[in-house]
């Protein structure tokens, strides 16, 4: 058996996991405010900060960080059944969803005790959001080119360059930024560094991009002369390439990559359903086989992620079979409802819309197709 | 253990040699009484019947082995067959599944593409009204519907054949035969992945090995995925205690190792070239079974329509549905 295969072992969800989603989804009934589909279905594009804040009040921000720094101190398990109840109920998380998952793990990981006091705590009330800067201009998927540049000052650090395509850059407080500190561009994965850049300092400049569904969640942030302290470096300098690629094992593996399109499939369900539609069983049936296969193999992943490994290549063949479902649902609703006397409902026309538009960014965020394609190949022991 | 166990009975009796001399119309006994003799065709039965008294978990890398060595013979179905029926009450000789069994109005019966129909001794099947162990010895079999893999349609003009029979088994029998050919094509899968994988390690073409063109890493990376998510959805349905699989778990096991056996087989040949259609070559005896066991007890869309139909009949959201397998 081919090592990556074999390391997908069969597990299950413990059960303190289980009763913690009855938990949470008497806290969701109570708190999550009703909205349309449409909007249900930016979930974790969808940034509300009020809502963000009723979580942390409830301890479920930071879930996984250890108590005293004002986590919750829950598991992986814990961490999975949240996130997939959250997604599935179309919750707007965008606030304080890149914290939670990659910037508070990190800085928990590799930030220097002050570091920790001062972020987690405000990470956990949802009181400091953060943002991801990887991509530039001139580095997409070829990411250890980037050419943003920090230079040592004697209070710390000057940074200037460009990030691109930054989510939510516009409402963080704060970006963890992947730049280079020593080397040329040429030098590749060497002489990067991640540092933590508060937005609200002078040469900070951000830029909202419209996308083609209307919506503005993506960014340019300039950085001209920003002057940083000595303790916006998070973890080693010239380590950052090695920092990242163990942040994505968390942003690839969960459950966010599963569900992109959940709201509007239930929509469609329940559509089927109140028409009496029995003619699409087969779609809907392969939908479920395959939710059911993916939540599956991302559970094995939890399950190794709960055991303190960092299953990156598995990680990323999850995401990219799992965009690939979530890409698949409004590929299928568009043919499926394409019958001109069908009454569909508007509802079910804007969300199904709305998806359509976005899909192609399912498969581009957290590493393109391609990226993670070459990933997997490389894991198999391809000589 | 018991994997292991098996590993070593295979490597001896069922290599490609031998998988191709039962094919070609050679005995099929030798490689059976070898499965029988160790103990293999009762994996299931309770210990005080003489069976090892195994459960799901432990029988599955039992039955991927015999599909990672394109297992000529219905020993997967014999295992399921001797716990289906009543402790002690096995036939001796190939006993086989029927996926579907038909009670004809002219009085008759009728077994369509029985896998393995052609040499089995004794075939189960079970319907609304109770199970029947046939004799197949009796039955008009149709011939050669897939060469080399025996299966065959069978039909009986009267009720004389039935052998013993009882009340129930129909939901147990269609949930075992659909979960043992999930774990059939999962090893089917992942020899015809490693064959292919050494393939592009080793060919070179344009003075490098196929393995460093990104065209062909990307496949064998989609092959992959495929594998994984047919493998997870072949474990929840061996996850069970007990010897009978949750239906619904069944179902999505067979309905996603299905799908997968189409893109690997395709992709398997699409990246050996010409070689890996020659019959000499070993992957055709993998990639054939991989087609007809896709076949065998519901493709996917069967599996689909059923399962698709059962969220529609519940009143949950789909996602909770799927949660609760």
């Amino acid at each position: 058996m081919v090592d990556l295969l074999a390391s997908f072992r069969h597990a299950t969800l413990p059960a303190h996991a289980e009763a913690f989603r009855d938990e949470v989804q008497d806290f969701l009934r109570a708190n999550l405010d009703p909205a349309p589909a449409d909007q249900r279905s930016r979930s974790w594009m969808g940034f509300d900060a009020d809502f963000s804040r009723r979580l942390a009040r409830r301890g479920w921000v930071g879930v996984t960080l250890p108590k005293a720094y004002g986590g919750a101190e829950l598991d992986a398990f814990c961490r999975f059944v949240l996130v997939e109840e959250l997604l599935c109920a179309g919750a707007p998380v965008a606030a304080h969803w890149i914290a939670d998952r990659q910037s508070g793990p990190l800085i928990l990981r590799y930030g220097t005790e002050a570091q920790r006091r001062h972020h987690l705590p405000r990470i956990c009330a949802a009181q400091a959001f953060f943002c991801i800067g990887m991509s530039e201009p001139g580095a997409g998927s070829d990411l250890a080119s980037v050419n943003s540049r920090a230079t040592r000052t004697p209070e710390g650090w000057r940074l200037n360059g460009r990030k691109l395509w930054t989510t939510h850059a516009h409402h963080a407080h704060y970006m963890i930024a992947l730049v280079r500190t020593s080397g040329q561009p040429g030098d590749h994965h060497k002489g990067l560094s991640q540092l933590i850049v508060d937005l609200s300092l002078p040469g900070v400049q951000v830029r909202p991009i419209r996308d083609l569904t209307g919506d503005s969640h993506f960014n340019e942030v300039l950085f001209e002369d920003v002057h940083l302290g000595e303790d916006a470096l998070v973890g080693s300098e010239g380590q950052g390439w090695g920092q990242v690629t163990a942040e994505l094992a968390f942003e690839r593996s969960g459950p966010e990559r599963l569900y992109s399109s959940i709201v509007l499939l239930e929509l469609w369900v329940d559509w089927l359903r109140r028409h009496g539609d029995g003619s699409h069983a087969e779609a809907v049936g392969r939908f479920a086989t395959e939710l059911a296969a993916l939540r599956q193999l991302s559970i094995s992943v939890t399950a190794r992620l709960a055991c303190g490994d960092s299953p990156v290549v598995e990680a990323a063949l999850v995401k990219d079979l799992g965009t690939e479902f979530e890409q698949a649902i409004p590929a299928v609703l568009e043919a499926a409802l394409g019958d001109p006397g069908a009454e569909i409902d508007g509802q079910l026309v804007r969300t199904l819309a709305y998806v359509s538009q976005v899909a192609p960014t399912f498969s581009l965020r957290g590493g393109t197709r391609e990226i993670l394609r070459g990933m997997i190949a490389r894991g198999l022991g391809l000589r | 253990m018991f994997a292991e166990a098996i590993e070593t009975i295979l490597h001896d009796h069922c290599t490609p040699a031998a998988v191709r001399h039962i094919e070609g119309g050679g005995s099929p006994l030798p490689l059976w009484q070898a499965l029988e003799h160790a103990g293999f065709l009762e994996l299931l039965a309770p210990e005080d019947h003489g069976g090892a008294g195994i459960q799901l978990p432990d029988l599955r890398p039992v039955l991927e082995q015999f599909g990672r060595h394109a297992m000529p013979v219905p020993a997967a179905q014999a295992i399921v067959a001797r716990a289906l029926l009543p402790p002690g009450s096995a036939p001796d000789g190939l006993l086989t599944l029927a996926p579907r069994l038909t009670r004809l109005a002219d009085g008759g019966l009728a077994c369509p593409r029985v896998p393995y129909g052609q040499m089995a001794a004794h075939v189960l099947g079970a319907d609304a009204e109770g199970w029947v162990l046939l004799d197949a010895s009796s039955a008009e079999r149709s011939e050669g519907d897939i060469p080399g893999l025996q299966a065959a349609s069978l039909r009986w003009v009267d009720h004389a054949a039935v052998v013993q029979s009882g009340p129930g088994r129909a939901a147990e029998l269609e949930s075992l035969g659909a979960a043992l050919h999930a774990a059939l094509i999962t090893g089917a899968l992942g020899r015809a992945f490693e064959m292919t994988l050494q393939h592009c390690n080793d060919r070179v073409q344009f003075g490098r090995s196929l393995g460093q063109f990104q065209a062909v890493q990307h496949q064998l990376a989609v092959m992959a995925e495929h594998i994984a998510a047919a493998s997870s959805a072949t474990q929840v349905a061996f996850s069970g205690a007990g010897v009978s699989p949750h239906p619904m778990a069944a179902a999505m096991a067979k309905a996603r190792t299905s799908a997968a056996a189409a893109v690997v087989a395709a992709t398997a040949h699409g990246l050996h070239g010409a070689i890996g259609v020659t019959a000499d070559h070993d992957l055709q005896l993998h990639t054939r079974r991989l087609h007809a066991w896709r076949m065998a007890h519901g493709s996917e869309s069967f599996w689909h329509r059923r399962i698709g139909a059962a969220v529609l009949a519940s009143n949950q959201p789909l996602s909770r549905f799927v949660h609760e397998i």
